[in-house]
């Protein structure tokens, strides 16, 4: 036995763990080209084609449609993101990448950690090029409520990608995948009250109305959405007061709440569920 | 010094389900030894593989390495022991480079050891050269030699490796083992491998064959082989099972009948030859004389043919044992 074997040069270092985790994220995301491309143009073209066809067609309050739709638009660059977060799971156990982060002494916080930030560092710098993109339609904001756009982007992100990390973990398979993306969080964006408002509840409402509303409002992406609007200066429910047909907004305060616990609520899960180990660990 | 046994394994046991794939394992490898551990694919090699790098836990009976308790010290274990996967765990969007950095990170190495380490590692390895080229570009063997690199970047005490042959070349192979010998001799590090190769296992210190979960042989190749006494002589012939009576009849030796052949275990295989054709001449189409070898002793303690079924590649292993009986 030599004296190598009695020192060793390993140290607890969760931090540095995650970091590198989070590194290696940003670097695979920016080597893959089709990656920036998807995750960046699809929401851009989507915002540029409902925006310009459906500019005539609706009018929430003052807005029209092309600056309603700005904060949906972001929140799609986070689903996105999301997805790309549950895909890059799937590969990293698929590519065998994972198993060996499994047997290395990091905690598995700290792996969960590493995987969220790297995910939502992204989506949180391509959500911002898109909001500066809103400045050429007129919408202005000051320094501070920009800093605080950031942190929003980043919180909502860490949700989403956490939401995305959960429902990879026990999946082995990007077709399985396909289903969660149509069946869940595809439904999730569309009822978030970015693609259209959220129809108030209240005595005057239909039936189907009053379902919407409940199913809009349990969304927690519909906080990430409506707090960005309020950040954002506008606001459907301002210019609906008078209306025929009243729609419904959280105040900033319930979404930031909101949007903050479901984050740290996706962590945590995200966390547990990393504890356990799965069929799809053995390759 | 009495430092506790690299690993200790006691009654270890594990089930899938309802399949047994560990039915009590006992045995231990003290520090500074190349174990191997040597079964036919399904034999349960890989769970135990498993339970050893921590991917699952002992569910029932004891694993210490270096005295630290699965699963109870399931971190302090991961910190000080290096697995190299069978599958590929690098990162083929990353350079060599940054597999290998990323790695030294989720151990917590500082980047002034990693940096040390890295290139020592690098040019042990002979891939210098290849630091900054994406892993996703280099052939097989230079990829099993960045995974053994990343396995080692943290300077493992105990190194465990799953197949680690698999997918090399001869040449390869060799470089394998003698940076494998290096490791025991220079550092002192405590190797386990498995393996479904024959060859492969005559390299180690000693060796545990595994078969349907359970320790059938445990010693040293040597120590196994010349636990096996005799010769072994296979006669090919139309009727196996006729010519095994009928030579168990004149001759009063036990003949067994496995895969076609007729099997005799004998001392002094040599004078055998000449007296089994002088009565058998005309029944006799092959006859083959050989030492004992690993897959004699399963034969003998298991009853069955090392591959069998769909186990593995049963053609290669008979074209193989032919090739090695002829040499």
């Amino acid at each position: 036995m030599t004296e190598t074997a009695d020192t060793t040069i390993v140290n607890h270092r969760p931090f540095s763990a995650a970091w590198a985790l989070t590194w290696r994220e940003i670097i695979r995301f920016f080597r893959q080209r089709n990656r920036v491309a998807a995750a960046f143009c699809t929401p851009l073209l989507l915002w540029g084609l409902f925006g310009t066809g459906l500019h005539r067609a609706f009018q929430v309050g003052d807005q029209n449609f092309m600056e309603f739709y700005v904060p949906g638009t972001v929140q799609l660059i986070l689903l996105f993101t999301a997805i790309f977060a549950t895909i890059s799971i799937i590969e990293d156990r698929r590519e065998g990448f994972l198993q060996s982060v499994l047997v290395a002494p990091t905690p598995r916080w700290a792996m969960v950690l590493g995987k969220l930030l790297g995910g939502s560092l992204i989506a949180t710098v391509q959500a911002l090029l898109f909001v500066a993109l809103a400045l050429t339609l007129g919408i202005r904001f000051g320094l501070g409520t920009a800093a605080i756009i950031v942190g929003w982007l980043f919180v909502s992100a860490m949700g989403m990608t956490g939401l995305g990390f959960f429902l990879a973990w026990r999946m082995n398979s990007v077709q399985g995948f396909h289903a969660i993306m149509n069946l869940l969080l595809l439904p999730m964006w569309l009822l978030s009250g970015g693609f259209f408002p959220i129809p108030a509840s209240d005595a005057q409402s239909g039936i189907g109305e009053m379902i919407m509303h409940w199913i809009m409002r349990c969304n927690p992406t519909t906080y990430s959405v409506a707090g960005l609007r309020h950040l954002l200066g506008g606001s459907v429910a301002a210019g609906s007061a008078g209306g025929d047909s009243p729609l419904w907004e959280p105040s900033f305060t319930v979404c930031a709440v909101v949007v903050v616990a479901f984050a740290a609520v996706m962590f945590w899960v995200s966390c547990q569920i990393s504890k356990q180990s799965t069929a799809g660990d053995l390759l | 010094m009495n430092s506790p046994a690299a690993i200790r394994v006691s009654g270890l046991q594990h089930f899938y389900g309802d399949r047994c794939a560990l039915a009590g394992l006992s045995f231990e490898v003290p520090d500074g030894e190349i174990f191997g551990v040597l079964g036919p694919n399904g034999g349960g090699k890989t769970t135990l593989f498993r339970v050893l790098s921590t991917l699952i836990p002992p569910r029932q009976g004891e694993v210490a390495l270096f005295g630290m308790g699965l699963p109870q010290q399931t971190a302090q274990v991961r910190g000080a022991i290096g697995v190299v996967f069978q599958s590929p765990s690098l990162d083929p969007q990353l350079t060599v480079y940054e597999n290998l950095s990323h790695q030294a990170a989720l151990y917590g190495l500082s980047k002034s050891v990693c940096e040390t380490r890295s290139a020592e590692l690098l040019e042990t390895m002979g891939l210098t050269d290849r630091r900054d080229e994406f892993t996703k570009t280099l052939s097989g063997g230079l990829r099993r030699r960045v995974e053994l690199a990343k396995g080692m970047i943290h300077q493992p005490r105990l190194l465990l490796m799953d197949e680690p042959s698999t997918g090399l070349d001869p040449g390869a192979r060799s470089d394998l083992w003698r940076y494998l010998l290096q490791l025991r001799d220079e550092m002192g590090v405590t190797i386990l491998l498995t393996t479904h190769l024959l060859e492969e296992a005559d390299k180690v210190d000693r060796i545990a064959i595994i078969h349907e979960g359970s320790l059938v042989a445990l010693d040293s190749p040597d120590a196994l082989r010349a636990e096996m006494g005799g010769d072994t002589i296979t006669l090919e012939t139309d009727d196996p099972p006729g010519l095994a009576s009928r030579i168990q009849s004149q001759f009063d030796v036990s003949a067994a009948v496995l895969d076609g052949v007729v099997r005799l275990e004998l001392v002094e295989g040599p004078s055998w030859v000449p007296r089994l054709m002088e009565s058998f001449a005309a029944d006799v189409s092959a006859i083959r004389l050989g030492r004992p070898t690993l897959e004699d002793l399963f034969i003998a303690r298991t009853g069955h043919r090392f591959w069998s079924g769909d186990d593995g590649p049963n053609e290669v292993a008979a074209n193989r044992r032919k090739a090695k009986r002829r040499h």
